[in-house]
């Protein structure tokens, strides 16, 4: 069973449904029991770091899912999903600029942080980052990584946030804005993390969700 | 690299699909949900469902077609029209929108924008803006609400600039002097807002040839541009669209 967990912020249905295309036994659950016991475990993307992270804390996620992913447990994180997997992020809600760091996972290291308006180029950038944006591998001219295979470098997948992942070891797969947008993050063979919305990304994302499950299956 | 997006609107009433000329003359044309499928297919980026009556009957009927399109649908959705609080946004977002467009209320309310960014996400709240030309003003074009029936006295610009500040994610720009005339976007409006805001901007009226896409990119500097009635009776199919634009060098999804 995969553990999609609920952190009371909206709508889990896209991600439940996408997994149970692709052929999981997929649950939404704030139970931190039931997130313990899960052979995967898929942190979705909505909302904000600092009240997420907080919330997660008070339904006593936070430590359960970093328990179950350090011992090995195949894990998704997904958008915010994704940025919760690192040390700290400094978003609290739209507008508020205190710069404040809060605490995520700290599977991964490093500050998640706002993206900036204009690139290394000197060019203006549009934040969000909205729409379909490519990967492409961070090195070499292959991912190799299992959550992508069968994914080519180039190809498209739906992006919506305004924060990104600092730019670390864990990184496979970048995406060019204003930065190189560390798009796809890796904790040892088992645990991803990926800023684009697979459930949203019609047959590209299809084909992520099919690996992650088949990940867990194998795990 | 981020790529240019082509977004088909659905106007919904009772639960189908209609097309309003200037705002009135409905027509027929089909089932939302059978529409955006055929058009995910089509590689459409996005598709935007906008509740043109929000009733209370029809907002039920809403609601009930954005959770069947959560099941449905894997590309992302905004829906439209009728919101006038946080509670009612948060309805549809628990439905399985994962967008909604606010208009009218957040001109009367602008803090609903701040409040819905606030819960919500910037990323979840798009402003609709229905903008009609100053008569005799260079370059100026005002604010209508309720359906552009009602001329506010707000300047476009300032508007679209208070809407990001306020924590929009998105401005979807409609020239009512275009909306359903088939001679392109206004593309000097969509350019004057998209260089006043620092958000992704939406160019919506006025579509009736393959051309009037690419213009909206180029000229207006879109970031989108969304049409209805050339996809909905399958004058242009959108990967036509994105094909022609491609060969003018407009990065697109193929």
């Amino acid at each position: 069973m995969i553990a999609v967990v609920d952190y009371k912020k909206g709508n889990l249905k896209s991600v439940e449904r996408g997994l149970v295309a692709a052929g999981a036994d997929a649950r939404i659950t704030d139970n931190p029991d039931v997130i313990g016991a899960a052979h995967g475990i898929v942190l979705p993307g909505v909302g904000a770091f600092a009240d997420t992270a907080s919330t997660m804390e008070s339904l006593g996620q936070m430590e359960v899912v970093r328990e179950r992913v350090l011992a090995g447990v195949p894990f998704l994180g997904i958008c915010l999903g994704m940025h919760l997997m690192f040390e700290e992020g400094t978003e609290t809600h739209p507008g508020d600029t205190s710069g404040g760091a809060h605490r995520g996972l700290g599977i991964l290291p490093g500050v998640v942080d706002a993206m900036p308006r204009v690139g290394e180029d000197g060019r203006n950038y549009k934040i969000p980052h909205v729409g379909w944006n490519s990967i492409e591998p961070v090195r070499g001219s292959d991912f190799n990584c299992e959550l992508l295979a069968g994914v080519k470098p180039g190809e498209y997948f739906y992006f919506t946030h305004s924060y990104a992942a600092p730019a670390t070891e864990a990184t496979v797969a970048i995406a060019s804005h204003s930065i190189a947008i560390p798009s796809v993050v890796r904790y040892r063979d088992v645990a991803f993390g990926v800023q684009f919305h697979p459930e949203k990304s019609s047959d590209a994302g299809t084909c992520v969700l099919r690996n992650f499950v088949r990940i867990v299956k194998e795990a | 690299m981020l790529t240019k997006r082509v977004i088909p609107c659905m106007d919904c009433k009772d639960g189908r699909v209609v097309k309003g000329v200037n705002f009135v003359n409905l027509r027929d044309a089909g089932d939302p949900i059978e529409l955006a499928r055929a058009y995910d297919l089509q590689k459409a980026d996005e598709v935007i469902f906008l509740d043109i009556c929000a009733t209370s009957d029809d907002r039920a009927t809403t609601v009930d077609l954005a959770s069947r399109a959560s099941e449905q649908l894997h590309l992302p959705y905004c829906v439209g029209g009728g919101f006038r609080s946080v509670a009612d946004i948060r309805t549809m977002i628990a439905a399985g929108a994962d967008k909604v467009s606010v208009n009218s209320a957040a001109v009367k309310n602008p803090k609903l924008i701040s409040e819905a960014a606030r819960a919500f996400g910037t990323q979840a709240i798009l402003v609709a803006i229905d903008a009609k030309k100053v008569r005799g003003g260079f370059n100026k074009w005002e604010v209508y609400v309720s359906g552009g029936r009602t001329a506010t006295g707000i300047d476009v610009i300032e508007w679209a600039r208070e809407a990001a500040k306020r924590g929009a994610g998105e401005i979807l720009l409609t020239s009512m002097d275009r909306d359903g005339s088939r001679d392109g976007f206004d593309c000097a409006l969509t350019r004057a807002v998209a260089r006043a805001v620092d958000i992704p901007v939406i160019a919506s009226g006025g579509v009736g040839t393959i051309e009037h896409f690419a213009e909206g990119i180029i000229d207006g500097e879109a970031d989108a541009v969304l049409a209805a009635s050339v996809f909905h009776f399958g004058e242009l199919s959108v990967r036509q669209v994105k094909e022609y634009m491609a060969k003018q060098g407009i990065p697109v999804r193929l």
